[in-house]
């Protein structure tokens, strides 16, 4: 039996008196595709941050496949196998698309902070590099500066650093946020090729690609998760459609799932 | 796999441009410091020459930390003068010497030592200083180079007080049959520690620690998120960034004999800045190019009038106001430039503006020389190709005055003109 890729126990945070996360409990499985859902300003981004180490936590405790993260920072946490991507785009712009990418296969290739090779040399990782740019589509701007991409191949390119490092476990937080529909549906199609046989976290506004993407669902609201479960008992439970989907909520009901 | 080699090898630049990108460049300027004693420079010359080369190695580490890694620094002459002094002890030390390890080191090695000694202050300095960044850091390195001036100072036995410590470079064992005693043997010396210098740090660049210091530059937040910390990459490039300088001042000891505690101070930590910032710190050639451009403007305008600091001082207002690219920009743009299709258009456009900036800079000059000699008060004329401007002449106004709207106007309608394209 395997432990969860990620527990969360009763996670708390607090900045000041504003109690943002009240005592979160989550476990997800290995290989389990879980999205969060919530109104804004529920404590989803928190949550991310608590999670990949950007935050401290005020009580509780993180488990990444069984080691407890909580406490360390950002890197080491990346180092163990979990990689999150960002709300706002979050990529170094002053540098090329490819060399973006080439930044974020280093570290998993084993090369650390090393100053005697040269990079254009590292065979694997032009590779990787040039492997990952192809999944991801942006092979034919590879040498474009990350600043003069379009917003939806910024979002691109975003999802593409944060897998390069091939983590077991990865956390995108709102990948379509301002995509057009097209833009969406390629986004989409990207996340299930990247999160194939791996473990996703994922925290989504658009009720579409939640219900197609996740296996299990959360509501978070006020900092508490009020259900957990899979797409059909989410959409069925009375809490979660008064707190937040409402009308939302109906509106799927007439799609087929 | 083979569609993925493929994919790798497209991505790459060729091989042609790559030879074309990072090794023409560096055989050209290598080419460039072989012919230059043939031309049979002067002393004077020499001297400049040999001062140019320290500063651009000492300007592209600096440019290691403010263009590379986002940090900017007031007291990167810290590094330096420690490697210099430790060089100018070493120099004593040789002398002193009767074999032993001493005895039997040449003078040529010197750079070596400063290297390493720039290093270790790089170490300890950069241990507090870089779990900084930005103001923090910058406000840090100013209050180091105030703290290492007084310091030396302070201590008479290290640094020599006032008066610092010389050495004799032509001590110790001839090293490639080169005794370091004439300018000549000593312009070798720099420019081959200068060509090592400036490869050795281009390659640096290649590196992957050089690239992350280009991430954290631009993005230390997600460098924590791709499994790097952001405060050791910063840590790293610094203690290489004191190295170089360490070098510089190795170079320097030999060169100039003597080091002063003036040297650790912010004086030429900011000279520094200005030569790289003037030169253009988003690429890698800019700080040379600054190095070249101050140094010269350093040691020769003075000779001209007692204002060039004032026009080194407006010089580099103008560039940081208007020339977001720097010198490097206008190099690489003017080169782009007469291989576009678009060349006869462009070429207008830069006449025009030459004209303008010529027209303004005599407006300038009348203003300054004229304002100069007048306030010194010893009823001093400036007669520039005989013409006799005195402060209260109408002509002198004209000159003045005519010239810099002129400029002001030709330079405006150029921008103008631009901006409707």
């Amino acid at each position: 039996m395997h432990p969860p890729a990620l527990k969360l126990v009763n996670v708390h945070k607090s900045f000041g008196p504003a109690k943002i996360i009240q005592g979160v409990n989550l476990e997800i499985a290995r290989g389990e595709r879980h999205a969060i859902i919530g109104p804004n300003g529920a404590g989803k981004s928190t949550l991310f941050n608590l999670v990949s180490g950007l935050y401290s936590l005020s009580d509780g405790e993180v488990q990444l496949n069984g080691a407890v993260i909580s406490g360390k920072k950002p890197f080491q946490i990346n180092r163990m196998g979990l990689s999150r991507s960002f709300q706002v785009s979050n990529i170094f712009a002053n540098m090329t698309v490819r060399e973006n990418v080439r930044c974020g296969v280093l570290y998993s290739m084993g090369y650390g902070y090393s100053f005697w090779r040269n990079i254009g040399n590292l065979k694997e990782v032009q590779e990787k590099t040039a492997h990952i740019l192809e999944d991801v589509g942006l092979l034919d701007k590879a040498n474009l500066p990350a600043s003069l991409l379009p917003y939806a191949d910024q979002r691109t390119l975003e999802i593409a650093i944060t897998i390069a490092g091939g983590a077991e476990v990865i956390m995108l937080d709102e990948p379509t946020a301002g995509m057009s529909h097209s833009e969406t549906d390629r986004a989409v199609e990207l996340i299930e090729k990247a999160a194939k046989g791996k473990t996703l976290l994922i925290v989504e506004h658009d009720m579409g690609v939640v219900f197609g993407l996740a296996d299990r669902i959360s509501v978070l609201v006020y900092g508490e998760i009020i259900a957990t479960g899979a797409p059909s008992e989410i959409r069925g439970d009375p809490r979660v459609r008064e707190a937040y989907l409402g009308e939302e909520a109906d509106h799927i009901e007439g799609e087929p799932a | 796999m083979t569609d993925m080699t493929t994919n790798s090898a497209a991505l790459a630049p060729s091989s042609g441009e790559k030879f074309r990108e990072r090794v023409l460049p560096f055989i050209l300027f290598g080419l460039v410091l072989i012919v230059i004693p043939f031309f049979g420079p002067s002393r004077t010359t020499m001297t400049l020459l040999n001062h140019i080369g320290i500063n651009i190695v000492f300007a592209l580490s600096f440019n290691m930390l403010l263009g590379r890694a986002g940090l900017l620094t007031f007291g990167h002459a810290v590094y330096l003068g420690l490697g210099g002094y430790f060089c100018v002890h070493i120099l004593n030390w040789i002398d002193a010497a009767d074999g032993g390890f001493w005895g039997n080191l040449p003078v040529f090695s010197m750079p070596v030592f400063g290297f390493a000694m720039g290093a270790l202050a790089g170490a300890v300095i950069g241990w507090p200083s870089c779990r900084r960044a930005g103001t923090a850091f910058a406000m840090i390195s100013l209050g180091v180079a105030e703290l290492m001036a007084a310091f030396a100072y302070m201590f008479d036995s290290l640094f020599g007080g006032e008066m610092g410590i010389s050495g004799d470079r032509m001590a110790g064992p001839e090293f490639l049959g080169l005794s370091l005693g004439p300018l000549e043997e000593v312009y070798w010396f720099i420019a081959f520690w200068t060509f090592l210098g400036v490869v050795a740090m281009y390659m640096f660049t290649r590196t992957p620690l050089g690239k992350l210091s280009e991430a954290t530059r631009d993005n230390p937040e997600r460098v924590q998120f791709i499994g790097y910390n952001p405060t050791r990459v910063r840590y790293l490039v610094f203690i290489f960034a004191g190295a170089f300088a360490g070098m510089a001042g190795g170079m320097s000891a030999v060169q100039d004999e003597i080091f002063t505690p003036e040297s650790l101070s912010l004086l030429p930590s900011g000279a520094i800045l200005i030569a790289a910032y003037v030169g253009g710190i988003r690429y890698f050639s800019g700080p040379i190019m600054g190095a070249i451009v101050m140094t010269y403007m350093g040691s020769n305008l003075s000779d001209y009038t007692a204002g060039w600091l004032l026009y080194l001082g407006i010089m580099f207002i103008c560039v940081v106001m208007f020339l977001p690219d720097w010198i490097a920009g206008i190099v690489f743009g003017f080169w782009r430039g007469i291989r576009s299709p678009d060349r006869g258009h462009l070429m207008g456009k830069w006449a025009q503006q030459l004209a303008g900036v010529f027209l303004l800079a005599i407006g300038i000059i009348v203003f300054v020389e004229v304002a100069f000699r007048w306030s010194e008060g010893y009823g001093e004329v400036w007669e520039p190709f005989g013409i006799a401007l005195p402060h209260d002449a109408i002509l002198t106004w004209i000159i003045g005055i005519i010239p810099f709207v002129a400029g002001v106007a030709v330079l405006r309608h150029v921008t103008r003109k631009q901006e409707e394209v």
